[in-house]
């Protein structure tokens, strides 16, 4: 065998492996994110004489917050077709189509943090505030990090085309792009719709 | 500018904290003197500390190990002391010092001592036991063992600048939150769990792929070697069980540094909480420390009875079992906070399930050494007087999963003596057989045994007589982490206790000068052949110290103990019809510098510094971004350089250093004759 | 994760609506005060668990067959973790919260 497909084999499995590392990685932030829903869970009463969860939640922000992410899914999806029939310009499209989503939802959760602290409903208020803003402020977090993602994968299929690599990046980002909506169905059916009940 | 880290950071306030300061920063500056006057630094820095090879990357780890395990017990010696003289009288530590020391000893042994030493072995010999040519991440291995190293350094600068925390190892609130302890021990602690849980967490996901995507051909999961197999089940563990801990520790940071409210008193925290979701992850880590030791007993048996493993199928399950089960029990280290009687009932119950796997194992071992033709090298010794110890461990910890009984002894001196003797020979018994056992595979020569043995001795009488006064003491009603006490009956056995610890000193004295003393004479005790033991699984196929690439051909296998049968079968030392490329990995700064920025952002956060928190922040996003946009990481090794290698290895060996196989052959058992084509 | 399986649009869409009903009906059902009692809470679970495997089926395309083994190992071990993890913290704590009464 040539230098050359050994390289290519070696490269093969390596992918491989890298799936199924991200694949475990996923598992275990779904364990911490587990685990910041069981905290919750455990605080969501303790308002300690500040706002309760009925004073602040506003379920038609969560509405369209909800409509947001779940679009962008389905936009993840088309840019994955794309990919799989080799449509570098479509490919980048839904991508881009994507990132405007992913940021339209963040800037739709500021706007709610930033209205809940200025009316005194900040995470240093209560157990329940903290665990609410820990809890879904991790998830906007891991959005955020999806979204620079999402820019970094636009570049590199821009500059080095759908290689192999650039193809298996594309895959794991789309999973982690999944994943994180999976987990907002967590969030509105454990915070938000319970909050306001 | 420096947040609130100001000149009384510096420790002029105490004698003692001033040595403790000494000690540390000269024993810094020696180190790097001797690495001048040596003029290793090139060396250290191109072959070592940027080095993607795993083989490197595990000794790396077991030396920080070792280092901190003697950081660890000076800590331990200064509390046996302290308790030793206390009687009615303040000792020489004061009382915030005293509980300084046992925060750091606890923390230091469990995150700094147990799990690199762990880790450390792991990755020397795992991807050998499976036939591989390295692990599946190489680079992310070099930013794992960094990580842990920023977080012990976080530890050891701690006591220089500033001190650390008071809160003991498992830092409850709220004693650890900020109205009680404001200063920057508890952030010290949670940033040094922090990172070193980042670490640890990536290197269980890269053993779980290493393990299930790196085996040779022919290695079913029924066909790996014990070592491997608690390694994958440990994998997975560290893999589940250390986000618990990095969303404790990052919500009591929230609590301490933004004022959040998850643990506090006041204003809707809730502190039992924090013990629930500590041992979510700390009841795992247990298990994590001890069964790597269990799979190198495993090991060693084996070898040092000359006989395949008894049960291996039962180990397997046993092993996998207490994995699972390891996730359902996490409440016995709380029975006393108040929960229901039933609640108690059924962690308790499941807590005692778990010795049954375990006592599974205890039979196997035992079984395999019947009629074994044992031999008593230093890792055989070990592994004797693990099962022996161990067992009483086993038995206090049964007792103390009732939780009636446990509403007696918790929080005293018995239950300090229940995990010492659970941890002392159950996993550092476990990694010194393991050092013993694989030295020669890493280093290429073989310790002494004289010395070992010796080492072995020390601490087994040091650990007895340390330990057995304390479950005395605990059934006297001492209870743990007191400074000074007023029962004049406690003192003798505090005596004896600290007369245990400086056994325990000569113990590691002697694992020093066995370190020593081999490499003064290594080159009589070369191992040439690669297998200085018989070994009989396939890390023992390989040369000692291994090529870069471990396996220039990778085996095939058909069975358990593969190597043993192809020495039988006369397949081993034979050269392959032919050498192929080698695609390796190239060296990195970049693991060092992730691990430096590490140490900077933990420190700048303790510290309040949050222009460096920023700084670190972005530069290490840009060390990754440099990784990740890196398409030339690897690098061929050619056909040729290969074989020169292989050519040279085999040239050294004649057929007299091999191991006379003849015994082993399998027999008819009415004609006596050789069966062949049976291995 | 899935290397054979036809990603289709047919796949995305028919997620893309079984997850727009399962988010609808829990939405309609407290907005429009439909339902009272723990009834409500019910019905929220079982639509965001119905809606977990949705997505898992028709976005992350995990299925039996396909899927590699050791993928759906850890899969299904992460969800019996979780599982415990959750479950046993929240019987602890609310056993230790009416005690506390
Ligand atoms: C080498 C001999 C050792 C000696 C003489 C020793 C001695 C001690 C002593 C005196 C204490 C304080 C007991 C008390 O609270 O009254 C202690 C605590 C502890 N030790 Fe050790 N130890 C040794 C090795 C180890 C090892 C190997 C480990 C773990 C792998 C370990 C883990 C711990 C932990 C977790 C604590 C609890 C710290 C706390 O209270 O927060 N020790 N040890
Ligand atoms: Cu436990």
């Amino acid at each position: 065998m040539s230098a050359a497909t050994i390289l290519e084999e070696e490269q093969k499995h390596a992918l491989h492996s890298r799936e199924f590392g991200f694949w475990i990685y996923l598992m275990t932030d779904a364990v911490i994110f587990a685990l910041l829903f069981a905290s919750y869970a455990v605080l969501a009463e303790n308002s300690a004489a500040g706002p309760t969860s009925n004073d602040l939640f506003d379920l038609s922000r969560t509405a369209i917050e909800t409509g947001l992410l779940l679009v962008s899914s389905l936009t993840f999806g088309m840019a994955s077709i794309a990919l799989m029939h080799d449509q570098k310009g479509r490919v980048v499209q839904w991508l881009f189509v994507t990132l405007l989503l992913g940021l339209a939802f963040l800037a739709m959760e500021m706007g709610e943090f930033g209205g809940m602290i200025e009316k005194g409903a900040g995470p240093e208020v209560s157990g329940f505030l903290s665990a609410f803003f820990t809890l879904v402020g991790t998830h906007g977090l891991h959005v955020a990090f999806g979204s620079l993602g999402i820019v970094v994968m636009i570049g590199q299929v821009l500059v080095k085309g759908l290689t192999a690599p650039v193809r298996s990046r594309l895959m794991r980002l789309g999973l982690f792009w999944h994943f994180l909506d999976i987990v907002w169905i967590g969030i509105f059916s454990a915070v938000y719709l319970p909050g306001v009940l | 500018m420096l947040g609130r880290l100001t000149v009384e950071a510096l420790p002029f306030y105490s004698w003692v904290a001033m040595g403790g300061a000494a000690v540390t920063v000269g024993g810094g500056i020696a180190v790097f003197l001797l690495i001048t006057w040596l003029r290793a630094w090139k060396v250290l820095w191109t072959d070592w500390l940027t080095s993607v090879d795993h083989k490197k990357i595990g000794i790396m780890y077991v030396v920080l190990a070792l280092v901190m395990l003697v950081r660890g017990f000076v800590d331990a010696l200064m509390m046996r002391a302290q308790q030793a003289f206390s009687l009615n009288s303040e000792g020489y530590l004061p009382p915030e010092h005293f509980e300084q020391i046992f925060s750091s000893h606890g923390t230091i042994m469990i995150f700094f001592v147990a799990m690199p030493f762990l880790t450390g072995l792991i990755n020397i010999i795992v991807p050998q036991q499976i036939g591989a040519r390295d692990v599946a991440f190489p680079f992310l291995n070099s930013v794992s063992l960094w990580m842990t190293a920023a977080g012990a350094a976080l530890v050891l600068i701690s006591l220089v600048v500033g001190k650390f925390s008071q809160a003991g190892w498992t830092g409850y609130p709220p004693y650890s939150g900020v109205e009680y302890s404001p200063g920057v021990g508890v952030d010290y602690w949670l940033w040094a769990l922090i990172t070193s849980g980042v670490g640890s967490t990536l290197s269980g996901i890269n053993f779980i792929v290493t393990i299930v995507k790196n085996r040779c051909p022919g290695m079913t999961f029924m066909r790996m070697p014990m070592f491997t197999w608690t390694t994958l089940c440990i994998s997975i563990l560290i893999a589940f069980s250390f986000p618990a801990l990095t969303v404790v520790a990052g919500q009591l940071t929230l609590d301490r540094t933004l004022g959040f409210h998850f643990f506090t008193n006041g204003d809707g925290g809730n502190m039992m909480m924090f013990a629930n979701l500590l041992w979510i992850w700390g009841h795992p880590e247990v298990y994590i420390l001890i069964l790597p030791a269990f799979g190198i007993f495993s090991e060693v048996v084996a070898t040092f009875s000359r006989k395949r493993l008894f049960g291996y199928t039962s180990l397997v399950y046993a092993t996998a079992c207490i994995a699972l089960l390891s996730f359902t029990v996490w409440l016995h280290h709380f029975f006393t906070m108040g929960s229901s009687a039933n609640v108690n009932a059924i962690f308790g119950i499941a807590t005692m399930i778990i010795a049954v796997p375990t006592g599974v194992k205890i039979f196997d071992w035992l079984f395999t050494m019947y009629k074994g033709r044992i031999e008593f090298h230093p890792s055989m010794v070990y592994t004797i007087g693990f099962m022996v110890t161990f067992v009483i461990g086993g038995v206090t910890g049964v007792l103390l999963a009732l939780p009636p009984a446990d509403y007696l002894m918790h929080n005293s001196t018995f239950l300090v003596a229940h995990f010492h003797n659970m941890l002392i020979p159950g996993a550092l018994f476990g990694y010194f057989a393991g050092l013993n056992y694989w030295f020669p595979k890493a280093f290429g020569f073989k310790l002494d045994t004289k010395w070992g043995i010796r080492s072995f001795w020390c601490w087994i009488i040091g650990f007895y007589l340390a330990f057995m006064p304390l479950y005395v003491l605990g059934f006297k009603g001492m209870s743990r982490r007191m400074e000074h006490y007023a029962d004049p009956t406690w003192q003798p056995y505090l005596i004896v206790a600290a007369i245990g610890a400086l056994f325990v000193l000569c113990g590691i004295a002697c694992i020093a000068i066995q370190l020593y003393v081999s490499a003064r004479k290594w080159g009589s005790a070369r191992d040439i052949t690669g297998d200085p033991w018989n070994g009989r699984t396939l890390e023992w196929a390989t040369s000692s110290p291994p090529a870069p690439y471990n396996f220039a051909v990778l085996p095939e296998v058909t069975d358990i103990d593969a190597f043993h049968d192809m020495k039988i079968l006369g397949q081993a030392y034979q050269p392959p019809q032919h050498y192929e490329d080698i695609v390796m990995p190239k060296n990195t700064w970049i693991g060092p510098a992730l691990g430096a920025l590490a140490f900077a952002l933990g420190f700048a956060f303790v510290w309040y510094i949050w222009w460096l928190v920023a700084l670190c922040f972005v530069l290490s996003l840009v060390c990754v971004g440099i990784r990740a946009s890196d398409d030339n990481s690897e690098f061929v090794l050619p056909a040729a350089e290969v074989a020169r290698i292989e050519r040279e290895r085999l040239a050294q060996i004649s057929p007299a250093d091999m191991h006379d196989m003849h015994d082993y052959v399998p027999r008819g058992a009415a004609s006596g004759a050789p069966l062949t084509g049976t291995v | 994760m899935n290397h054979s399986a036809e990603r289709s649009l047919s796949t995305y869409l028919t997620g893309f609506v079984l997850a727009v009903l399962l988010t609808a009906i829990p939405f309609a059902l407290v907005w429009g005060g439909l339902l009272a009692g723990s009834a409500v809470y019910a019905v929220i679970a079982v639509a965001a668990v119905l809606q977990v495997i949705v997505h898992l089926v028709f976005f992350l395309h995990i299925d039996l067959k396909s899927t590699p083994a050791e993928n759906l190992f850890f899969l299904a071990f992460a969800a019996v973790l979780i599982f415990i993890m959750v479950g046993g913290s929240l019987w602890i704590m609310m056993d230790l919260h009416h005690r506390m009464q």
